[in-house]
């Protein structure tokens, strides 16, 4: 009998992205406990850790995490391939993009607070369009937007104002012993 | 360290961007908001398309007797009516586009309009 091993080789990256990945699946069930007037307003703190991430490891990085989030998220709170999980792809897939293209603004003049603003829109931007095209097909939903736009604002100007915050202080030592 | 320090110049751009988009957005997303017209009907032709701007009174008669209607900048009602059980006078100022006070004993009604036709509900 011949036992074939499979080998994974971990890398000091890999451990990263599951430790950030698992405390932005933390902050996603802490969001999801956090009752909302409106299906769709949250604070969606959970970006706080995609923002830290693009800032200090990069754009790759924060795919990775956010990815991993989304899917863990989903089946963690049993909405896995429900529309909400699409939802949810959508709004990150367009807030990661504004966030690569993003990044490349002058890091004087803007910072965190602007990159979570921008992502923020670009969430709520993508989940309005993808209810709109599929779930809800009916220009109704969009009178949501001025609502949906406020709470993106407050929201993104919270979680950026939190990045910053977490950014200002030196970076941790790599990844916690395991 | 305080929280405004992190705060960096383009941020205060982007906020104030951010803030008069959504300010902007209300109008174009809440347009059926602005209500335009008051469309008031008789026998379920159009008696007359009021523009909301100026305050002004209809006098409207039916099979009971007249309806009295105001127009106000914004919004219209059904101020008097000869219909014995009122409804068309309780539903009160009617301003978004969609709303209608019908008073079907009299056979009149008034209907808001906006820029755009707005459905009362759709099936499919």
């Amino acid at each position: 009998m011949t036992r074939s091993v499979i080998e994974l080789t971990v890398t000091a990256e890999d451990r990263r992205v599951a430790w950030l990945a698992t405390a932005a699946v933390g902050l996603s069930l802490v969001d999801a406990a956090i009752p909302s007037p409106l299906p769709g307003v949250k604070p969606g703190l959970a970006n706080i850790v995609t923002l830290v991430v693009l800032t200090r490891y990069g754009w790759g990085t924060a795919v990775w995490v956010s990815a991993l989030r989304v899917l863990a998220g989903s089946l963690l709170l049993g909405f896995f391939l429900a529309p909400g999980f699409f939802l949810s792809l959508t709004g990150t897939t367009l807030s990661l993009l504004t966030l690569g293209l993003a990044r490349h603004l002058p890091g004087r003049w803007f910072g965190p607070v602007s990159l979570s603003i921008l992502a923020a829109f670009a969430h709520i931007g993508g989940q309005l369009l993808l209810a709109r095209v599929w779930l809800i097909p009916h220009d109704g939903v969009f009178l949501l937007t001025p609502i949906f736009a406020a709470a993106a604002l407050v929201f993104g100007t919270i979680n950026g104002l939190i990045a910053a915050k977490l950014l200002a202080e030196p970076a941790p030592s790599d990844t916690p012993n395991v | 360290m305080s929280w405004l320090a992190l705060i960096r110049p383009g941020d205060w751009l982007i906020m104030l961007l951010s803030a008069a988009a959504v300010g902007a957005s209300i109008p174009v997303f809440w347009q059926g908001g602005l209500a335009d017209r008051a469309i008031i009907r008789q026998e379920g032709k159009v008696f007359a398309e009021v523009d909301l701007k100026a305050r002004k009174q209809y006098e409207v008669s039916g099979p009971l007797g007249t309806t009295l209607i105001a127009v106000e900048p914004g919004r219209a009602r059904v101020v008097s009516d000869p219909s014995p059980r009122q409804y068309c006078v309780k539903q009160g100022w009617l301003m978004r586009p969609g709303e209608i006070a019908i008073c079907a004993p009299n056979r009149v009604s008034v209907q808001i309009a906006g820029r755009t036709k707005v459905y009362d509900s759709i099936s499919y």
